[in-house]
């Protein structure tokens, strides 16, 4: 406590007031200092070799040469670069054109929401975990959601069940339009930018009309979800499922007939099937590699087992197959939502279970029991039996996890997420050795992290 | 996801057994388990928990990557202050994609001594967790390549996700307050 006292003096000065006694002039300058987030020094060996012993991707069209390690260049690429997708900083060795070593260097958008859910409780916690992965929020509430409902041991209606899976599938579909889009803007198809960005539009007007947020909807909940679908959803979904296959073909015939696109992602940024398993790579990314690891397949969540669907791989594990991957994926997605559309269940959106649920507001009117229930899951929150579950499921970037430990009160002792984005940063190191300086956004583009759910 | 509890044969079979050590009834779980005789296996909400000495961390792993289970999905740490004798936990989540099973092993980690061995060498996505862990938590990994901070600036003092550490607010000052007085 010491400490933070100590710093609150140090450093937080509001302007406009007295200024305070500054340690000394070294003080300020060493308090932006990036100090040891620098790369390593330069150690002989190499890197991959090093850490494991796993095969390298071997890139054949830039031999070795002999160099002297004084013509190495370190640039930094970030924080604040267009093609970095938010404020990921990249520490790049060049040799000439040729990126000999890469470091990504984050942390730059933490805000500590992992802290922040330990002040919240469970029945807040969905609005903190929805700003992580700001472009697949309903993802991470429904995996906040299932691990608290792992620990309550509650069922969940079977259309609050159907309901997830039609707003998180579309939700998949809004953000591989977005990473599909700012991947074509990357590469210089400008045009790819406005498409999906078109698109999107709708599935946004639709989370509005739903949830009455764009973003951040903050609509799955503990126990269900915080309202039914509106009326008339029916037709939104079909005049969404009818125009997007035609501008799914379109997108084809602007980027796969164009030559300066495929040249510009095949066979870059290769990584190979084992690389991804040993580090921690999932979702499109590890499926680009030929491995179907889905885990609504692989270990099925919030009744998606009951829909048909296939998942799509690719082959060689370059930006191509990534950026195919992700288009496959929206049109299973779409058969998915199709699905849900013919066979909505009817009943509940939310779970009947009164511990979690708060009376309907008729009873409140006619019970004063009803009345003090209702006071108290608001204030004080419901409370959550002891225990720790770890619950992943499959969000637009990969395995998104959410393990929860509770010591039986209204608030998480500890609320840890899975990001991710922030394993798959671990890809450009391997993916970009000894690649051109040019492929490092074709290769990060296709990888698609999202800083937001990075640092957290 | 959960798997499935153990069926009524298999209580059985744990009940007929000599010794009181109790082991999964999934035949790659049970084969990895059995050599850690100080490994203590239990469901967690359905899921499977080995809890184990922190210092056999690094050989669980090995035989867990030989076993099978190819990836460290997610490393984590847990503080318990004040609500457990041995203050902090490693949480180490493996997933098998060949058998379609997901383990989590459990390290307590004291707080006088918070050393742990490295999932790096075997699992190399540790390193992101691992490294986060360390920023969050203070606990450091003995063979990790490259232990810095890596979400928090590197001159930042104190360990965030310490239960011990504030929530951080900021103390608000009016320009005019100075003036009353």
């Amino acid at each position: 406590m010491t400490d933070t006292q100590d710093r609150k003096t140090k450093e937080i000065w509001v302007s406009g007031t007295e200024e305070p006694d500054w340690p000394g002039p070294d003080y300020v300058a060493h308090a932006t200092d990036e100090g040891a987030q620098k790369m390593k020094l330069h150690e002989t060996g190499d890197r991959l070799i090093e850490q494991l012993g796993i095969r390298i991707v071997d890139d054949v069209l830039y031999e070795e040469e002999e160099i002297d390690e004084d013509d190495r260049m370190i640039i930094n690429m970030g924080p604040q670069h267009p093609s970095t997708h938010g404020v990921l900083r990249l520490q790049i060795e060049l040799e000439g054109e040729i990126v000999r070593r890469i470091k990504p260097i984050i942390g730059y958008l933490h805000t500590g929401m992992e802290k922040t859910a330990e002040t919240l409780t469970f029945m807040q916690g969905t609005t903190n975990v929805t700003r992580m992965d700001y472009l697949a929020p309903l993802h991470n509430e429904l995996c906040f959601s299932l691990a608290v409902e792992q620990l309550l041991a509650i069922d969940i209606p079977p259309r609050a069940q159907a309901i997830r899976i039609l707003m998180t599938e579309m939700n998949r579909i809004a953000s591989h339009l977005v990473a599909l889009a700012t991947n074509g803007m990357d590469l210089g198809a400008l045009s790819m930018m406005m498409y999906g960005f078109r698109e999107r539009e709708m599935i946004l007007a639709f989370f509005e009309k739903t949830t009455g947020l764009r973003m951040n909807n903050n609509y799955i909940r503990v126990g269900g979800v915080a309202a039914d679908l509106p009326d008339g959803w029916q037709g939104d979904i079909e005049e969404f499922l009818e125009t997007m296959p035609p501008r799914l073909a379109q997108y084809d015939d602007l980027l796969m007939a164009n030559p300066i696109w495929l040249r510009r992602t095949r066979d870059v940024g290769v990584i190979t099937a084992e690389e991804c398993l040993a580090y921690s790579i999932t979702g499109p990314s590890l499926r680009a590699t030929g491995l179907a690891h889905d885990l609504r397949k692989a270990a099925p969540y919030s009744g998606i087992e009951q829909y048909e669907f296939d998942i799509p791989v690719g082959q060689r594990g370059d930006s191509y197959d990534r950026y195919r991957v992700k288009v496959h994926e929206i049109e299973e997605s779409l058969k998915i939502i199709k699905q849900v559309l013919e066979t909505m269940p009817s009943g509940d959106y939310k779970t009947d279970d009164r511990k979690v649920t708060p009376p309907p507001r008729k009873r409140i009117d006619e019970s004063m029991e009803a009345l003090i229930h209702h006071f108290k899951i608001y204030t004080e929150g419901f409370k959550v039996p002891e225990g720790e579950a770890y619950v992943a499921i499959e969000s637009p970037r990969g395995e998104l996890g959410c393990y929860i430990v509770s010591d039986g009160g209204s608030k998480p002792l500890r609320m840890h997420t899975r990001a991710p984005s922030f394993a798959n940063i671990q890809a450009i190191p391997i993916m970009l050795a000894d690649s051109l300086i040019a492929d490092t956004i074709a290769a990060l583009a296709s990888l698609d992290p999202v800083m937001g759910d990075v640092d957290r | 996801m959960p798997e499935e509890a153990p069926g009524a044969a298999d209580v059985e079979a744990v009940e007929v057994a000599p010794e009181p050590r109790s082991l999964p009834d999934h035949p790659v779980l049970a084969r990895l388990i059995e050599p850690f005789e100080d490994a203590e296996w239990v469901l967690s909400t359905g899921q499977h928990v080995v809890l184990l000495p922190k210092e056999q961390l690094g050989e669980f792993a090995q035989a867990a990557k030989a076993a099978g289970f190819e990836m460290a999905a997610d490393v984590t740490a847990v503080d318990y202050l004040g609500k457990r004798r041995v203050r902090f936990e490693v949480v180490a989540n493996l997933l098998s994609v060949e058998h379609g099973l997901r383990i989590r092993v459990r390290c307590p980690v004291p707080a006088d001594d918070p050393n742990v061995p490295s999932l790096v060498p075997t699992y190399p996505g540790a390193n992101f967790f691992e490294r986060e862990i360390y920023d969050m938590f203070g606990i450091t990994f003995e063979g990790h390549p490259d232990m810095t901070r890596i979400l928090m600036p590197d001159d930042w003092e104190g360990h965030p996700l310490r239960k011990d550490f504030g929530v951080g607010d900021v103390p608000v000052q009016f320009k005019e307050a100075n003036k009353v007085t």
